[in-house]
């Protein structure tokens, strides 16, 4: 028995503390992270940026470049004429050929015998540009004669080599607009007795992955590739590498080593990616490329930052009349999911709590700035920021409870809303009282409010929040399935092949939780792998907080299988209905006197040895009974919904604005804890890193630069600053999740600000509607110094 | 380019050669000359502590001192750890409470653990909290880590060492 089996006991796996399986190599130093692989004849790949925030690039002259020894290519877009656009809108060409729009732009790259060839090659690369005017806000770009990002049609090859519009001039700077609706505003006002208004703005922050961003490629001697990739969704992107390389998805392997870290920043494809490939491609060897520290703050994308004008309005008694949202997020010079994030944030907008009458409009606005991927939470602490100073604000208006107050609109188990989601098992009213008993959050309130004019420069504040995510995967895409192959070899160990990515969560470990409890086998006879395309079956990917519902439910029904196969054997030779048997610690038992009739390794060692030999392998596809949304948004994109309530705990120091996280109770319906130690690291990782967006962490963008690309000037929360942590976990059983679960990767990041935001207003009375809650910030604000944010008046 | 230095000093117990050009840092010799993969690159910049190795006792991030510098000295790393008593505890209570998420920041936690329970043998919450500050972990939230050091700083019952 290993650490991990003593640490899990026996008996029934669910809910008990598991140790990661991959934990003990990654501890030991042994794990091999892509920064750590090298294969031979490797060549090392770097990137010369833009030195300009918004130019045109009039020449580029490498022959220097080229002539330094050890370099085996530069490239730049001219030598790769069939390049292709990447990311969601297809504005994107890997290598810039007629302008850079921001300073992370690739112009050229160099391929050598070392990074250090590789970085010498770089500085003799001549670039003569001619600068132009830069669009340094959302505002800017809006207004009247702006400066144009992408001023003219995006024309490439196509794939009979023909020139193909595949991206078309936004003369407006628009890159994409959402809307939705549902009731009538007008109604709803008319029914309000109060009404608040308030624009947020929501700043840059970005996923700090502790392992920098890296690839490497390889061509085999038939031309098919091979990338070593650090990608989220390995299947999507392998069709989607095929149609950017012009290549057929059946000769690309995607194989992903252990990932330090993703968080939603490995959803799309980068334009690093594609020019080590065609590095790969030219030099005929195989090409790594990794990031610098500085490069990664540059050039990997950013949550997406959100001005929000919000108006709400509720009844006399306490119920929500009517929620009308405008939002403006700066899309950066090109569009990642980032400019997607409009999905969640209408959900939690329309459903988090009842509203009859919901408007919901956003535009994202092309600047010269850093563009916005996908980042935990998705658009979700944006809209959650707001939605939450809402509900504490109409509470106050109408003179009551907070919590009283979200208990009237909160959503009950089986609603249908107005957008289509239906709640088919929901702990949202057991969160708010559970975290708020746990807190003492209503005296704790009162207390603080009363004590605000007692003279004590330092105030206690308290503050709650609460969410609404998706907990039963997301139908985004047409499919959201998982592919499991299960194999049972003549020793009773199982090898699980999954289509879903272990990214640090813990997947890997859940699942192997989830097939042994179906076997009745320890958890060290599953060996799990998750890694490669070539081999395990189709996925699409790691995102959404889907991987435990999603990939969970295929692992089940593929272990399901092989024990009816087991089953149906045994009961042959042992003469009795299948029905009657079950796998247990090992052994074929009969089911109701538990008594041993066989090892199981013994069993079907001798299936395989028998007249009518036979294997035990299974596969199961699990494909969640969710909807895709229509085209007004509407629709229930998941099998399941999480809840979520936490209270903030929190000290202001008014002489110097520093603001102390001092406490957390949170509340999580999670379905179901199927292993306890993984899922008490994915809440607190949660909460420390909504503390950091609400408090320390601000990615300080100015007229299009970076100016804090490292970790002394971005400030990631450190060991002595997390607060203390009280989680409960609300098991409502979720009827279509594994075991009963709902996916909980994203819930516990979304409400921190939004409760933090509360809690500064408890202690003080001043309402700071912009993060991050920076000593500076704060102290403005608290000295009437801060100019509350303002909507734009061109939009 | 600069010209190579030729240097020697104790690896992990061995002793051992090599010949280094004078800019380059300990984190890149131990990954790329001596193919030690277990000490990370974070920032480069001594800001997030997953290069953390031990020189002459003392704890070090290894991006911040020149190659050259170890010349004559102890230098020992993640690698040189298995079978160390302080060491073994605190992974196996890294594995045990959940302090590895990633794993990416991990080998430094451990190294930067077992200098501070060689320093100071049970520390309580607060010692540990201030002797991680430098290392930088993204996934876990700090508090399985902190709760692992402090379980290895029981189980390991130390005496100070050198």
């Amino acid at each position: 028995m290993n650490d991990i089996e003593k640490a899990a006991g026996s008996g029934s796996l669910i809910g008990k503390r598991i140790p990661k399986k991959d934990a003990p190599e990654k501890a030991s130093g042994k794990t091999r992270y892509i920064h750590d692989i090298d294969l031979p004849g490797q060549l090392y790949a770097k990137i010369l940026r833009s030195s300009q925030v918004h130019a045109k690039i009039k020449s580029i002259d490498t022959r220097a470049a080229k002539a330094l020894p050890g370099v085996h290519a530069v490239i730049t877009a001219a030598d790769i004429p069939w390049q292709r656009p990447i990311g969601v809108a297809k504005d994107h060409l890997p290598l810039k050929h007629d302008k850079v729009r921001s300073p992370r732009d690739e112009i050229a790259a160099v391929a050598a015998e070392s990074e250090a060839i590789a970085e010498a090659a770089l500085k003799l690369i001549k670039v003569d540009y001619e600068p132009l005017p830069i669009v340094a806000t959302a505002e800017e770009a809006l207004s009247p004669g702006a400066p144009l990002v992408h001023g003219d049609d995006l024309i490439t090859p196509g794939p009979d080599g023909k020139p193909v519009v595949v991206h078309q001039a936004a003369l407006d700077n628009v890159a994409m607009t959402f809307q939705y609706g549902q009731g009538d505003i007008a109604a709803g006002e008319a029914a309000s007795d109060a009404i608040v208004e308030d624009v947020f703005k929501l700043h840059y922050v970005t996923h700090c992955c502790m392992g920098v961003s890296g690839v490497i490629a390889e061509f085999d001697a038939s031309e098919n590739l091979i990338l070593y990739s650090n990608t989220q969704v390995p299947f999507l992107h392998k069709r989607e590498f095929a149609e950017l390389l012009g290549m057929d998805p059946g000769r690309i392997r995607i194989i992903q080593p252990p990932i330090g870290g993703g968080f939603g920043s490995k959803l799309d494809i980068y334009p690093f990616e594609p020019i080590a490939i065609y590095l790969a491609k030219i030099t005929r060897r195989p090409v790594k490329l990794v990031f610098t520290r500085e490069e990664e703050f540059i050039a990997s994308p950013t949550r997406q930052p959100v001005l929000m004008k919000m108006r709400s309005g509720c009844t006399r008694g306490g119920v929500l009349t009517f929620r009308e949202v405008e939002t403006l997020h700066d899309n950066g010079a090109y569009t990642s999911w980032g400019a997607t994030t409009p999905f969640v944030m209408m959900q939690t907008i329309s459903s988090l709590y009842r509203v009859p009458h919901c408007d919901y409009r956003t535009r994202a606005i092309y600047s010269n700035n850093p563009y916005a991927g996908s980042f935990r939470g998705y658009g979700n602490l944006q809209a959650t920021f707001a939605v939450e100073a809402h509900m504490d604000r109409l509470a106050e208006t109408i003179g009551i409870d907070p919590l009283e107050f979200r208990l009237k609109n909160a959503q009950d188990p089986g609603e249908v809303t107005p957008q289509g989601m239906h709640f088919k098992s929901c702990g949202f009213k057991d969160c708010l009282k559970i975290a708020a008993d746990r807190s003492n959050y209503q005296n704790k309130r009162r207390a603080n409010e009363a004590r605000r004019d007692d003279g004590n420069p330092i105030k206690r504040g308290v503050g709650m929040a609460s969410m609404l995510h998706v907990g039963g995967g997301a139908k985004i895409y047409p499919s959201d399935g998982c592919g499991t192959i299960l194999k049972i070899d003549d020793f009773a160990r199982v090898t699980l092949l999954t289509g879903a990515s272990e990214i640090g969560q813990g997947s890997e470990t859940v699942l192997a939780q989830l097939v042994c409890e179906e076997l009745g086998l320890p958890l060290s006879s599953v060996n799990v792998i998750n890694n490669d395309t070539d081999v395990t079956p189709w996925d699409v990917g790691v995102h959404a907080s889907r991987t435990t519902f999603i990939a969970g439910n295929s692992a089940i029904g593929a272990a399901r299988k092989a024990k009816d196969k087991i089953l149906a054997a045994a009961a042959q030779k042992f003469g009795q209905p299948a029905e009657t048997l079950d796998t247990r610690e090992q052994c074929i038992v009969e089911k109701a006197t538990g008594k041993k009739l066989i090892e199981l390794a013994k069993f079907i060692r001798s299936l395989h040895f028998s007249d009518k030999a036979e294997l035990v392998m299974t596969s199961f596809y699990y494909e969640p009974p969710s909807k895709h949304q229509d085209k007004k948004f509407k629709g229930d994109v998941s099998a399941a919904y999480a809840w979520a309530t936490q209270v903030a705990e929190i000290e202001v120091d008014t002489r110097t604005g520093v603001v102390k996280l001092l406490k957390i109770t949170g509340a999580h319906d999670v379905g179901r804890v199927i292993n306890r130690l993984g899922i008490e690291g994915q809440i607190e990782g949660g909460i420390v890193m909504g503390q950091g967006y609400a408090l320390t962490e601000n990615l300080i963008v100015e007229n299009g630069v970076v100016c804090n690309p490292n970790f002394r000037d971005y400030k990631l929360v450190t060991a002595p600053e997390i607060p203390e942590m009280d989680v409960a976990f609300i098991e409502t059983m979720d009827g279509e999740g594994p075991q009963g679960a709902k996916g909980v990767g994203e819930a516990p990041a979304i409400c921190v600000a939004a409760a933090v935001a509360n809690a500064i207003y408890n202690a003080t009375g001043v309402r700071i509607t912009a993060l991050p809650f920076t000593p500076e910030n704060v102290y403005r604000a608290l000295h009437s110094n801060l100019q509350p944010p303002t909507w734009i008046a061109a939009a | 380019m600069s010209a190579n230095i030729d240097i020697a000093f104790t690896l992990n117990g061995v002793a051992v050669r090599a010949s280094v050009p004078a800019h380059m840092s300990m984190l890149d010799m131990l990954r790329d000359e001596l193919h030690l993969t277990g000490t990370k690159y974070g920032c480069g910049e001594g800001e997030c502590g997953a290069c953390t190795v031990n020189v002459d006792g003392l704890s070090v991030n290894s991006c911040l001192m020149f190659a050259v510098d170890c010349d004559g000295r102890e230098v020992v790393t993640i690698e040189g750890l298995a079978g160390d008593a302080i060491t073994e505890a605190l992974k196996q209570a890294f594995v045990a409470y959940g302090a590895v998420q990633c794993g990416f920041c991990t080998p430094g936690f451990v190294m930067q653990a077992r200098h501070m329970l060689r320093t100071r043998p049970n520390p309580n919450h607060d010692d540990i909290k201030r002797g991680i500050e430098g290392n930088l972990c993204r996934c876990t939230g700090y508090k399985k880590i902190i709760e692992a050091i402090a379980e290895a700083g029981l189980a390991s019952n130390v005496e100070n060492g050198p």
